[in-house]
């Protein structure tokens, strides 16, 4: 608990010289940095990857300039193998769940902004909160270092059902080494996220500033708090689930591996008496919950957004803390809903069904209220704003298509085709993703001290928006047809006539590649060239805008505040502005 | 255009019906829901933008009512969601008893099709119109997943163990299969056709190849190859007869049905149960038998009946 101590001293002197403030930091602002540019460069890496797929599958006959040169191996050419395919699909799901999805939200605005959003003068454990972010780091290099091993990277794809991930290079190539390494990987990932975790439920309990009761913690905060408490409960499992599988690759063991399997024509005489379901009710039980971790800060930071730009309180802020705390829960609850065709008895999949549309409820309650939030105020149609909607609409449009899969008889037939791709890049991955665009534009002033380009921003915004609808609304479609997933190849002619959908998305993917670099330019331009912003250029309420931008070492400059208000006092009645500031001591007659 | 982009696949068996109804009653909600909310968002989009000289939005309350509308209604709505799908699910679970069973072997990157008659085919399934068919499925790798679209079924197929999936075709035709979980280099090569064909059609297939042995001669040559019956044909082992299906002693007292899972499990892993009253001196044959052998040692002891009975489903 020393740490917890350490504030009041690190506040007087910020650490001097470049490695020890901007690379070995203690800093939170710091980390949420380096945590947010690792999520920047992870996503880049995995839309790439996704790209090269997209061409691949729609043209696999046309020279990927280039891409030989980077792997002769497995793009001899300029052409991919099925193998090569498959790694790259494989990469891009890790990447983007575990680097991206999990990192930025959480790690990257949660670490900036919790502490002073609380009134905190840091983490409640600095040390700690560093270590995370470096063996995250490590987790990072050491997926990619899979890229340059002899056979191939992994091409088990991001849930690496055992026996093919488990057996080792006789079922095939990527099987090896880059298998193994997937595997270091994602256990490092987790002990990076488990302490990330602790980190953050420690802070939120116990370094609130006077008067920041529970229920007026900003809606961000209560969804980094109960994603932390989530990802502490999930990754606990998924590092379980990774080290048995480690154990069974290198160990000799069999958790997961049945006896006598017969692979390329050979015995495997070394494995004996384990269950490849067991793998799977551990790696969804981790699994599902994990989709709510990508998303829960997400749905925190579209709130703070909408009350803002909508100047009026979010619509129902009880209901949305519990409904938080709702989802959280239920989100173990549900994880068989993937396993509908695994051979389950009909019985336990109800049990799953049942659990999985309970969910619904608490995000109808919050897309409801969203709406309510919108209702009858005076929008800002800022970019920050335009991306928060735009999450709305992609959680609804993901949600409603996750109707389907919840219904066995239904999900039997749309079960591993790309309507569950569709489905889940909607809900999870582009709605994330919206909030990672939404909270930049909205924090960016106060991160780098300069406004982004709005005009750039909306562009942006608009391209992208329609872009993935584009691009994944057609997979719906697909999927009821039956077009099964992690296919690399659609030479059939039961595919053939679905080919013109595939040639719309992958040319519809190239343009929202294209449009993310307006963004990649627009950050960077932004942070040398921007307009310089002021404290408070939102006229938000919460803590962060109470502060210089960029905040100063130790937030607060010594000057801890005391907290008056909630934290979405927009358009009070009676007060002088038409906000009211958390730790204004101002009181007005109806505020509370 | 719709002969190009057909709305759902091909309805060619039994059940498909009723799954699509299911699925086009989620369609409408969907789409109704679907609708409402994105037109929600454009009207307050638009109605509310900020003008000048109107800054300050008038109260509005969280209406409580409202509260308890919209999660009252989703919740009904996925009440009838869950009872029309789980009596679907329950009626299509259970295969009709009278199914003519088929195996299916998968492995890395094929399907190897096994009819009880010996008939055996790679990547292609010829099963007759109108009649229930259950597929025993097993795998001697990784996993693998049998999946027909136009009979709106699909199951997973593992090492180890045996799933099942049972369908009644409604069509003659020939129709996709695939291998819906993936698998590894050559998962999307790993499909194959399903030919649907009148009865009398389909035994004239079945007996048109160059005469084979049934899946049950086939297991009565490994029986003696084995030396299974230096055993089971002496009293060292319990024998065969009326085996199948019949509830079976164990030496810890406890009872079991002798399915398929269950011969598999005493042929391959043979300590793992032990029969009241016999020595554990059964050697595993785990390495030696193949999947499709094993198959045919389970239709052999199938086969070995005092009298006709209807099979134990
Ligand atoms: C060395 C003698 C021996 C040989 C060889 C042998 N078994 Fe057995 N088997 C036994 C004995 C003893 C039992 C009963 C104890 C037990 O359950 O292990 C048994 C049990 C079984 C059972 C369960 C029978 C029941 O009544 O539940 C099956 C099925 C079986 N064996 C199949 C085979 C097959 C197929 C082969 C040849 C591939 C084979 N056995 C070879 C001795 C043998
Ligand atoms: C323009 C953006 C993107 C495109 C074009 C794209 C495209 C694809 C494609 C073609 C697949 C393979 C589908 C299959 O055969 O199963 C895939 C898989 C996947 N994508 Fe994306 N994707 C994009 C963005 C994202 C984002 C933002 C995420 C973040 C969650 C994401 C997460 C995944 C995951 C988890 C998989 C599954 C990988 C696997 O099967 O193991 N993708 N994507
Ligand atoms: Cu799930
Ligand atoms: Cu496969």
């Amino acid at each position: 608990m020393a740490e917890a101590h350490a504030p009041t001293a690190h506040a007087q002197h910020a650490p001097q010289g470049f490695i020890r403030k901007y690379i070995f930091s203690l800093d939170h602002k710091v980390i949420g940095k380096q945590y947010y540019f690792l999520a920047l460069f992870s996503v880049f890496v995995g839309l790439l990857l996704s790209i090269l797929m997209r061409w691949h599958l729609v043209w696999p006959d046309a020279h990927i300039p280039l891409l030989d040169k980077l792997s002769p191996v497995g793009a001899p050419g300029g052409l991919m193998t099925p193998e090569y395919y498959l790694s790259l699909m494989t990469m891009h799901g890790t990447i983007m769940i575990f680097f991206v999805l999990t990192t930025a939200p959480q790690s990257g605005f949660g670490n900036y902004f919790l502490p002073i959003q609380i009134g905190a003068e840091d983490m409640a454990f600095p040390r700690l909160n560093m270590l995370s972010f470096w063996v995250t780091l490590a987790a990072l290099l050491t997926l990619l270092s899979s890229f340059f091993v002899s056979d191939g990277p992994p091409l088990a794809g991001w849930t690496a059902y055992p026996p093919l991930s488990a057996v080792g290079s006789v079922s095939g190539p990527g099987e090896g080494l880059g298998q193994d390494l997937w595997v270091i990987s994602i256990a490092l990932f987790c002990v990076g996220a488990l302490l990330g975790a602790l980190n953050f439920i420690a802070t939120t309990l116990e370094l609130r500033t006077r008067g920041m009761k529970l229920m007026r913690l900003p809606l961000t905060c209560w969804a980094w708090f109960i994603t932390a408490i989530v990802g502490l409960l999930s990754f606990a499992v998924l590092f379980a689930a990774g080290v048995l599988l480690l154990l069974d690759r290198v160990g000799g063991t069999s958790f997961f591996v049945p006896a006598g399997l017969i692979v390329s024509d050979k015995i495997l005489s070394n494995h004996s008496g384990g269950s490849p379901l067991l793998y799977q009710h551990l790696f969804w039980f981790f699994g599902h919950p994990e989709v709510y971790i990508a998303i829960l800060p997400g749905m925190g930071i579209t709130s703070h957004i909408l009350s803002c730009f909508s100047r009026k309180p979010i619509f129902g802020y009880r209901a949305m803390t519990y409904s938080l705390m709702a989802i959280g829960f239920l989100s173990f609850t549900v994880w068989g809903h993937h396993m509908f065709v695994s051979g389950m008895s009909p019985y336990t999949a109800f049990a799953f069904s049942v659990m999985t549309m309970a969910i619904g409820v608490p995000s109808a309650i919050k897309t409801f209220n969203w709406l309510g939030t919108l209702w009858g105020g005076r929008l800002r149609l800022t970019t920050a704003m335009l991306f928060s909607i735009g999450f709305v609409s992609l959680f609804v449009s993901g949600g409603l298509s996750g109707l389907f899969l919840a219904q066995p008889p239904v999900d039997v037939n749309l079960h591993a085709t790309y309507f569950v791709v569709g489905h889940f890049h909607l809900v999870m991955g582009v709605a994330a993703i919206f909030a990672m665009f939404g909270g930049t534009f909205y924090w960016f002033p106060k991160m780098f001290g300069r406004m982004m380009n709005e005009t750039l921003g909306k562009i942006h915004f608009w391209l992208t928006f329609v872009g993935v609808y584009a691009i994944f609304m057609p997979m719906h479609y697909l999927g009821v047809e039956g077009n099964v997933r992690r296919y690399s190849t659609f030479i059939d002619d039961f595919m053939q006539p679905l080919l013109p959908v595939h040639k719309f998305m992958s040319i519809w993917a190239f343009i929202v590649g294209g449009a993310q670099l307006i963004f990649i330019f627009n950050l960077f331009w932004s942070m040398f060239k921007g307009e310089k912003a002021g404290i408070n250029p939102w006229e938000s309420t919460s803590l962060e805008w109470t502060v210089p931008s960029p905040p100063p070492h130790d937030n607060f400059a010594g000057k801890i505040p005391v907290v008056y208000h909630g934290p979405y006092e927009y358009g009070v009645p009676g007060a002088e502005k038409d906000y009211i500031m958390q730790d204004s001591p101002e009181v007005v007659a109806e505020s509370h | 255009m719709w002969q190009g982009f057909p709305l759902r696949p091909e309805q060619a068996s039994t059940i498909a019906r009723g799954i699509d109804h299911l699925y086009y009653f989620l369609t409408a909600v969907d789409l109704f829901f679907t609708a409402l909310i994105f037109l929600t968002i454009f009207y307050l989009a638009l109605r509310y933008r900020r003008r000048p000289g109107n800054e300050k939005p008038p109260k509005t309350r969280t209406l409580m009512p409202l509260e308890l509308a919209w999660s009252i209604i989703p919740a009904i709505l996925c009440g009838v969601m869950f009872t029309w799908s789980a009596s679907l699910f329950v009626r299509n679970a259970r295969p009709p008893r009278a199914s003519t069973e088929i195996f299916v072997v998968g492995k890395q990157w094929m399907w190897k099709i096994q009819h009880a008659g010996g008939r055996s085919e790679i990547d292609e399934l010829h099963v007759p119109l109108g009649e229930p068919i259950k597929l025993t499925m097993t795998s001697e790798d990784v996993i693998h997943d049998f999946f027909i679209p136009a009979f709106r079924v699909k199951k997973d197929v593992l090492p180890g163990r045996y799933t099942s999936i049972w369908f009644e075709a409604t069509q003659v035709g020939k129709f996709h299969f695939f291998c819906a979980q993936y698998c590894g280099t050559d998962h999307s090569h790993m499909r194959g056709w399903v030919y649907v064909m009148t009865p009398t059609d389909y035994e004239r297939w079945l007996s048109g190849a160059v005469p084979t042995q049934t899946m049950a001669q086939a297991g009565a040559l490994l029986y003696e190859q084995y030396g299974c019956i230096t055993c089971h044909g002496t009293g060292k082992g319990p024998p065969f007869i009326d085996l199948y299906g019949s509830n079976v002693k164990l030496d810890n007292g406890q009872t079991v049905v002798a399915d398929d899972a269950y011969l598999r499990e005493s042929i391959l892993f043979p300590t793992a149960q032990i029969v009241a009253g016999y020595q554990p001196i059964m050697p595993t044959f785990k390495g030696q038998l193949n999947e499709d052998q094993v198959l045919n040692l389970i239709a052999y002891i199938k086969s070995l009946r005092t009298q006709e009975r209807t099979s134990p489903q």
